[in-house]
């Protein structure tokens, strides 16, 4: 294993850049640790020309939102017949856009909090005050906006007021031309790493979220101290089989491949919510992944040294 | 506990930063921060970055400034790769004094203290002179830097208003009187005269006399920042407020822009009694500045023709601000309007009412193209209409697409404030202002 040579793909041009260029360093280190020969990659434009001239045994993608998440890199490496760690193109489309991925899960029973999409052209033709009514009349209050596609928590805000809403939109609309209007469920949020083995995929324990401000926006995602974690996560035996099986549900569903992190809500009755699945999991000092990897035992350099493994045996697909 | 799903004690969760008990109360800002992750954008080719103030330095004859590096290691590197004095070495100082008579002002080497850029001198002259509390008056809209030093050592800005011609004296004088008023104390003026950033506005010269006055009536010191004094568009330098003031000015010079910011070379042109507790201040801080950049700044003065490279500076930047000012005048909507810089690196824009550049950032990026919010430029959440923007960086060319594609950025604004209406803004999470001038 140690002969191997892995380009990791970090950096890239979406809002979480500085987050990948994160991933990507503490990723590479940790593959350097465990005896791999590897080469941090800007997905820019000299990409295809350092994969024509100076081809790796495999991929890792750890790009964060747009092309690394949309299956836009995935096809490049696909095109080019580059084995990679990670969801293939067409899988990635479907888990990157937060409503399909609902949609899917909602789809075979598992319970995801209420929505609506809304793009920008639907208020601007129909009239803002009228649908922003209706959408508060259909989802609730409180509710939660989120960009569609995007990850880093940026552009999601918490509506408690229906007077709040023109300013979310706007906010949420900087990051996006489509917004997912959601239930706001209270509860426990935790987050869940999958990992395929040779048994097929495993859930990972889970890791619960309490930002110290309430809130687990950008700022308390990576700023150390912010947020505490609580890794198993503090759910009884049930719930926490519970969300290990919707994790595991997601990442079948919607066929991902080698690791993906769902996030998820248990309400106070005990309801597990689907939130949203990542294809691209941060693995920065203050991200989730790496702490669940940790919390089953294993070392983050093993184990993507593993699912190395199984990209170079499955193949450029 | 079926019912909830979770256990009811309470245990302590992992925090992740084992020293959080432990900071000091004026690191609560210092945060992650959305806006400091958009600027990471910023620095990839893709993008127009209209945002930082680095230097043009492909006008720099790299290949004559390597071998004179070279030769003046060979020659002197037994100095230059030494600890030095912590006021800076007399080569330079008196090399510096030169500098600064091109803008009028007579000094002594033994007044100047060199430092690690004028950010540093900034910084030490703050802590020389400011307690937690005291007032600092600044410009409106002032330099992002300089707000982050004063917030570092938790002094109260105070904003006062500018126009096409600089810093307004009659709203000077009743901001101390506010201030007085208040039963708080004004340490000093913190000002930026010549093409100033962000605003890129010029004091007049009437009106220098007009502000030395006052702040000697109020007995409040003036620290003259002019890190751009000497490129002025049409070569005129206008004099320097330490030319007329000599006891009551502490003046901060840079080679940042005139030379090279990697070098980190600055100075402090202060009174003696002061000068003393700069030295001792720049003694803990930095122990010396670097001999080795101030050798290669010292060669570079005695060895080229360093006013003939002002003057390629100069000529480069009137042609990127022509640019700037030509595209903007015919992509931008109606409704905007903006500063016209004679000399320096920024044009501050004013957006229509009702847009907000801290808030349409993330579309910007997505455009490609990035600018520094108005609200970095003050103390006190002011400047949401505002943007500063730099021209000195990106080719002619560069600017133009750049200012395209800010057009289609304010029009896509446009059209969602005509679809919402005028909204409160949310603000981004985390800390507010994006790291100065490197973006």
């Amino acid at each position: 294993m140690s002969d191997r040579w892995v380009a990791v793909l970090s950096g890239g041009l979406s809002h979480e850049r500085d987050v990948s260029l994160r991933s990507g360093r503490r990723l590479s280190a940790a593959l350097r640790s465990v005896g791999l020969t590897v080469e941090e990659w800007d997905a820019d434009a000299g990409l295809l020309e350092r994969l024509r001239s100076n081809r790796p045994d495999a991929v890792v993608v750890a790009l964060h939102g747009g092309e690394g998440e949309n299956g836009s890199i995935q096809s490049i490496l696909e095109m080019f017949g580059v084995p990679y760690v990670g969801t293939d193109s067409r899988a990635c489309r479907r888990a990157w856009d937060k409503p399909t991925a609902k949609a899917e899960l909602a789809r075979v029973g598992l319970t995801t909090p209420g929505w609506v999409v809304l793009p920008h052209s639907t208020f601007r033709e129909l009239g803002a005050q009228a649908v922003l009514d209706a959408l508060v009349d259909r989802v609730g209050l409180p509710l939660i906006l989120k960009p569609d596609q995007g990850g880093s928590a940026l552009g999601t805000q918490v509506v408690r007021e229906a007077s709040e809403l023109p300013a979310a939109m706007v906010g949420c609309l900087a990051y996006g031309d489509t917004v997912l209007a959601e239930q706001f469920v209270e509860g426990i949020e935790v987050a869940v790493g999958v990992l395929d083995g040779t048994d097929g995929p495993e859930a990972l324990p889970a890791v619960e979220i309490s930002p110290t401000t309430g809130t687990y926006d950008y700022t308390a995602r990576y700023t150390a101290g912010l947020t505490e974690f609580h890794t198993p996560a503090r759910l009884t035996p049930a719930a926490t089989a519970e969300v290990g099986e919707l994790a595991v549900a997601a990442h079948r569903l919607l066929g991902l491949r080698d690791v993906s992190r769902t996030t998820a809500i248990v309400a106070p009755d005990g309801t597990v919510n689907f939130l949203q699945v990542n294809v691209s999991p941060g693995l920065t000092e203050t991200s989730l992944l790496p702490m669940a990897i940790e919390a089953a035992g294993r070392s983050l350099g093993d184990t993507f040294a593993s699912l190395i493994e199984r990209a170079v045996t499955r193949g450029p697909r | 506990m079926s019912d909830t799903g979770s256990q009811p004690a309470h245990q302590a969760g992992r925090s992740l930063d084992p020293h959080l008990g432990r900071y000091a109360a004026r690191t609560a800002g210092m945060t992650a921060s959305e806006i400091r992750a958009l600027f990471a954008v910023a620095s990839r080719p893709e993008v127009v970055s209209l945002a930082g103030g680095m230097p043009y330095l492909s006008a720099l004859p790299l290949e004559s400034l390597a071998a004179d590096v070279g030769q003046m290691i060979a020659a002197d590197g037994l100095v230059a790769l030494q600890y030095g004095s912590a006021q800076g070495t007399v080569e330079l100082r008196e090399q510096i004094c030169d500098v600064m008579a091109l803008e009028g002002i007579s000094a002594h080497p033994d007044d100047v203290v060199v430092t690690v850029g004028s950010q540093m001198g900034l910084d030490m002259v703050t802590r020389v002179f400011c307690d937690p509390g005291d007032v600092v008056l600044a410009e409106a809209p002032s330099y992002v830097g300089a707000l982050g030093t004063f917030s570092a050592y938790q002094a109260q800005v105070v904003h006062v208003e500018m126009d096409d011609a600089g810093l307004v004296p009659e709203a000077l004088r009743q901001a101390l009187a506010a201030v007085k008023a208040g039963g708080r104390r004004v340490k000093f003026l913190y000002t930026i005269p010549n093409f100033q950033n962000p605003a890129g506005v010029t004091l007049s010269v009437q009106r220098r006399a007009e502000v030395l006055e006052i702040c000697a009536q109020h007995d409040v010191l003036v620290v003259e920042d002019n890190p751009y004094g000497l490129l002025g568009f049409d070569g005129q330098t206008y004099p320097a407020l330490r030319s007329a003031d000599p006891t009551n000015v502490v003046y901060l010079g840079s080679f940042s822009k005139t030379f090279a910011p990697g070098l980190r070379v600055g100075w402090v042109l202060a009174p003696h009694a002061v000068r003393e507790k700069l030295v001792l201040a720049a003694e803990s801080a930095t122990l010396c500045p670097p001999a080795f950049t101030q050798a290669v700044v010292s060669r570079y003065l005695s060895q080229h023709d360093w006013k003939g490279q002002i003057k390629t500076y100069r000529e480069a930047y009137r042609e990127r601000r022509d640019a700037t000012l030509a595209a903007m005048e015919q992509q931008l909507p109606a409704g905007c309007t903006w500063t016209k810089p004679q000399g320096g690196f920024y044009v501050w824009l004013t957006v229509p009412e009702g847009l907000d550049t801290k808030a349409m950032l993330p579309r910007a990026v997505t455009q490609r193209v990035a600018y520094v919010p108005g609200t970095a430029f003050y103390a006190d959440s002011f400047g949401s209409r505002q943007m500063r923007l730099s021209y000195c960086y990106p080719t002619p060319e560069r600017i133009r697409e750049g200012v395209r594609r800010l057009a289609a950025v304010l029009e896509g604004e446009l059209e969602l404030l005509h679809t919402f209406g005028t909204v409160q803004h949310r603000r981004l999470s985390g800390a507010q202002t994006p790291t100065p001038d490197t973006a």
